[in-house]
């Protein structure tokens, strides 16, 4: 029976660990034996450097731009941890050019040179998308069917809980024409007070749940310094752990909904209510 | 019918949104109109292909005369990484190959929406080197997603002043006159008058012997026409600037007031008897001279024809749509001959146009409708047309749909004008432009009634 590739698309605001927790949870789907491509969309290109063990990697972008548009698969694609396959879409540098028209592009160009044919027998499609949703480029995961879930990694942090919300208009949008759902909330820990809680109550109010709550360990820090995921760094730590429960929650996942964007006075409640209340 | 879906105004609901058949174009076709009006200048579009192959062709189609014109050329890798790359080398190869004076670089829809910086563009490419020692650079930003090509011609004249004019120790006894966007038959003209007058001038831009130039068997990448660089550089030197043209000349003339201390005055563009006095009277007071009889004379042979004339001008209904500088002179033209501009559109934005409107039509023709900016069309115009027609439409060739539709006399008037010629050669400006103006709209009314009237009314002496 063939099954159905999943394609995710893991969003949150800039700096909250979406390219670490990306990375650490396709090695644990990898250990599963999943076969997983990422997707880096970010002009900085650091969403596959733990899976790579280091940044040689080479963006689609830059060779776009050196080889002009005779560029082949293998250019771009670089095999990672357990043969995961990685690709950095890349982009201008700051204050110059278009890093949204750069993701759209990039994800054209690696469609027409068959990223996801047959033969490579993908079953999980991760892309890792900067920051917050600013523009139509930065939307182009969740345009089109490319990406079917969302995952937004949160934190206890008002500013992260802002961003996530505001995420969640955008996945509103785009659900009403198209296939794109939220999957679920990914909290990563900043140790706010009441942290679990409160992210748990903000999954409530947007229709969706909190899939994880992964703890703050300074082993995700030693393993970074590494260029390496927690799960192939320290593979016996609780953290490892931590990712690999993460992996088989999303891997299980059923729960798929179009979320309800929170107005800004329900979110300042709910920051009262669970932090300074307290 | 081939406008056969548009319905009378009355009997339609109210538009929120959309703009069909827009009374305007792109603002890097005005740029470049502005730049051709400069000696020795390449206009240089900075974008794609697409724009700059488009821009070219709707000035080639009116001026009958090949326009050139280079491009950025972008491609998908510039619209992320931006254009600078593609300008730096595009303007090394145009100074080495086609030997410019000046290059006059104007941004497009996407190179502006990327956020190229084609100030910071341009300073590096002088300390690069891409620019020579002794060549020039000038530029504009011209997003067509704001203004029309009234606002790109404008934004072009003033980034030219900008870099060209300075202020010096000695004061010159000459006049700026900015002509705003008129034929090179038009700046010809004002050209002529200003030497009747006597008074010594720098016109920017000037596109006589550009766009007009002669057949004469050899190709010319630069003709001799266009303002020269010592002629700009003096600008800043002069003792006023008249800016003809609030769309057009207004932003300019501030401009060079603030840079050079330069007066400026405002004045509508001269078309028709009272916009051409007045621009004669502001240079007659400026030089501090009298308005020579040979120009007064002018004058009273076009006012003498209006009179003659009269009973076939009186009352007639006109439709007018355009730019909206010309729109206002003409507009005010119409009403002192008698006729009633009951229509106007204009696809320009500012706020300054129903205004001005206001004061030509509100007391003599009240009954008149005017409109510009987005929603101001063609289609807008041709459903008023359905529910009150009229006896003439003064137009660019788009208007000719509607005419055709509605069998009205049509006059071909500003830009673009695709489909006859003489706009190149014969002036609207002025008073000879005025009685030109008065003898095509005799002509359109006076044949329109030989075709149609009534056996019995047919006259041999009109």
């Amino acid at each position: 029976m063939e099954k159905k590739m999943r394609k995710i698309a893991i969003y949150g605001k800039g700096g909250i660990g979406k390219s670490t927790t990306t990375q650490n949870t396709v090695a644990g789907l990898t250990e599963m034996g999943k076969n997983v491509i990422v997707v880096g969309c970010d002009p900085k290109a650091d969403s596959t450097r733990l899976l790579l063990g280091g940044m040689a990697q080479k963006t689609v972008l830059d060779t776009l731009r050196e080889e002009g548009e005779d560029v082949e698969l293998d250019d771009i694609i670089k095999a990672g941890y357990g043969g995961t396959r990685c690709v950095e879409s890349g982009g201008p540098e700051p204050g110059v050019g278009c890093a949204g028209r750069g993701i759209i592009t990039s994800i054209n160009l690696l469609e027409q040179l068959g990223a996801w044919d047959d033969k490579y027998n993908t079953e999980y499609t991760f892309y890792d998308v900067l920051g917050d949703v600013v523009c139509g480029g930065f939307a182009m995961p969740i345009r089109d069917g490319k990406a079917e879930e969302i995952y937004i990694v949160v934190s206890g942090e008002m500013m992260a809980m802002y961003a996530a919300n505001n995420i969640c208009k955008g996945i509103q949008k785009y659900a009403q024409n198209g296939s794109v759902r939220l999957g679920g909330l990914i909290c990563n820990s900043r140790k706010v007070d009441n942290e679990s809680a409160m992210i748990e109550e903000l999954a409530r109010q947007l229709g969706t749940q909190m899939i994880h709550f992964v703890p703050r360990d300074n082993m995700v820090q030693q393993a970074e310094i590494h260029r390496k995921t927690v799960i192939e760094h320290a593979p016996e730590h609780v953290q490892a752990d931590e990712y690999r429960t993460l992996a088989k929650a999303i891997d299980e996942n059923k729960m798929f909904v179009i979320p309800n964007p929170l107005p800004m006075e329900s979110l300042e409640k709910l920051l009262i209510d669970f932090g300074i209340a307290n | 019918m081939l406008l056969r879906h548009t319905k009378k105004a009355s009997e339609s609901i109210e538009r929120k949104g959309l703009t069909i058949n827009p009374a305007k174009t792109c603002q890097p076709v005005g740029a470049m109109y502005a730049a051709l009006g400069v000696h020795g200048c390449l206009p240089h579009s900075h974008g794609s292909q697409g724009c700059c192959s488009y821009h070219r062709t709707a000035l080639t189609r009116h001026y009958k005369e090949p326009v050139m014109a280079a491009t950025s050329s972008f491609t998908e890798g510039s619209s992320v990484f931006g254009g600078q790359a593609n300008l730096l080398q595009g303007l090394s190869n145009i100074y080495s190959i086609y030997e410019p004076d000046i290059v006059a670089i104007h941004s497009t829809c996407l190179s502006e929406t990327i956020g190229d910086d084609l100030g910071q563009i341009v300073g590096k490419a002088r300390v690069e080197g891409q620019i020579p020692e002794g060549k020039h650079a000038v530029y504009a930003a011209t997003p067509s997603y704001v203004g029309s090509h009234v606002t790109g011609f404008s934004n072009m004249v003033k980034g030219i002043i900008d870099y060209f004019a300075y202020k010096t120790e000695e004061v010159k006894k000459q006049l700026n006159i900015l002509p705003g966007w008129v034929e090179p038959s038009d700046m010809r003209e004002i050209k002529r008058m200003l030497k009747m007058m006597k008074v010594k001038y720098v016109m920017l831009p000037d596109t006589s012997d550009v766009l007009d130039e002669p057949m004469t068997g050899k190709f010319k990448m630069f003709p001799e026409g266009g303002t020269t660089i010592p002629q700009m550089a003096s600008m800043g030197d002069s003792i006023k600037t008249i800016a003809l043209g609030e769309w057009c000349s207004k932003d300019s003339a501030i401009h060079l007031e603030n840079k050079c201390k330069v007066p400026f005055h405002i004045a509508d563009m001269p078309i028709g008897i009272k916009a051409t006095d007045r621009f004669v009277q502001v240079v007659a007071k400026a030089f501090r001279i009298s308005v020579p009889d040979s120009l007064t004379k002018e004058r009273g042979r076009l006012v003498d024809a209006i009179v003659d004339m009269q009973q076939y001008l009186f009352g007639k209904r006109v439709a007018l749509f355009g730019d909206p500088d010309q729109c206002i002179s003409l507009t005010e033209f119409l009403v002192d001959m008698g006729m009633k501009p009951v229509y106007i559109v204009s696809g320009t934005p500012g706020k300054a146009f129903e205004k001005r409107m206001a004061s030509i039509l509100d007391k003599k023709v009240p009954e008149a409708k005017y409109m510009n900016g987005e929603r101001a069309d063609l289609f807008l115009l041709h459903q008023w047309i359905k529910d009150e027609g009229v006896d003439l439409i003064i137009g660019n060739t788009y208007g000719k749909y509607i005419a055709r539709d509605e069998n009205i006399p049509f006059l071909r008037f500003g830009f673009p004008i695709l489909d006859r010629i003489g706009h190149s050669y014969f002036p609207t400006v002025g008073y000879m432009g005025g009685l030109r103006l008065l003898e095509k709209m005799l002509s359109l009314i006076m044949d329109h009634e030989d075709a149609t009237v009534a056996e019995e009314k047919f006259e041999l002496v009109m």
